[in-house]
């Protein structure tokens, strides 16, 4: 189900940038429903990993402090066009995705 | 209101659990798993001792963060941090006056410039401090964000 992420990678000069959204919820915990006064459980992105052609450039640790459907941005130096950058989650529920795209 | 200090009651009975767990993490290990007692920290010391081992850090210019002045909606902050500083090997977002104050950590390699964007909740108004990690030492910068309607209650 890569359904999840929207990414983008774009290379200008010498700098990539690779911008990616995800559909998650990102609950805190914390927030309780109107109705029924109970809380909702937390289910928010723990990990995000970025792998430049198969290697890992960049990991990100979140925690419930990151906003609905996150968005997300690193810059690379050194990718080129056609390159493969791969990028995914996984969040506290154990749930997680992946997609991948190649730097334009 | 009620739900404030509800909200206050129940992260505060966290707390105790959350110095165990800070305690037993070694720096090193925070990439491995996740580094639940810096996220769950109550403070801007106890988060960074948890995701960097230290709460030490040096004000620096070389590290910009762009965020919005005031944030209408406390939700939906987005925040850049760029920094000039060689070397980068992670960067920490902190939202000062939020229950649990770490709101994301990036570790970057080499093949990265020191650049990452995303968007954070406040639950009201506060500094958002950036945290650069650069050969083993930290360099911090602040920005103040005016929220006017917060984030984290929902």
């Amino acid at each position: 189900m890569a359904k999840s992420i929207r990414i983008r990678a774009k290379a200008k000069g010498d700098s990539t940038t690779v911008k990616a959204l995800i559909t998650h919820p990102m609950e805190t915990g914390q927030r309780k429903n109107k109705k029924t006064g109970e809380k909702i459980p937390a289910h928010f992105i723990q990990e995000v990993t970025c792998k430049h052609n198969g290697a890992s450039v960049m990991t990100a640790q979140w925690g419930p402090a990151v906003s609905k459907n996150p968005y997300v941005s690193v810059v690379l130096s050194g990718a080129k066009t056609g390159d493969a950058i791969e990028l995914s989650w996984v969040d506290n529920k154990g749930g997680k995705d992946s997609t991948s795209t190649t730097v334009k | 209101m009620q739900r404030r200090t509800f909200l206050q009651g129940s992260l505060a009975g966290g707390a105790v659990a959350v110095a165990v767990g800070a305690g037993l993490l070694s720096p090193q290990s925070v990439l491995a798993a996740w580094p639940e007692g810096a996220f769950t920290a109550k403070n801007v010391q106890d988060a960074m001792s948890g995701i960097f081992g230290s709460a030490d850090s040096t004000v620096s210019d070389d590290i910009k963060i762009k965020a919005p002045d005031i944030a209408e909606n406390g939700a939906v902050v987005p925040v850049s941090i760029s920094t000039k500083i060689g070397g980068t090997s992670k960067i920490a977002i902190i939202a000062e006056k939020n229950g649990a104050p770490l709101a994301a950590s990036f570790s970057l390699s080499k093949g990265t410039k020191g650049f990452v964007s995303t968007r954070i909740k406040m639950g009201k108004t506060s500094d958002v401090i950036a945290i650069v990690e650069a050969g083993g030492k930290r360099y911090s910068a602040r920005k103040n964000v005016k929220v006017t309607i917060g984030g984290c209650g929902g």
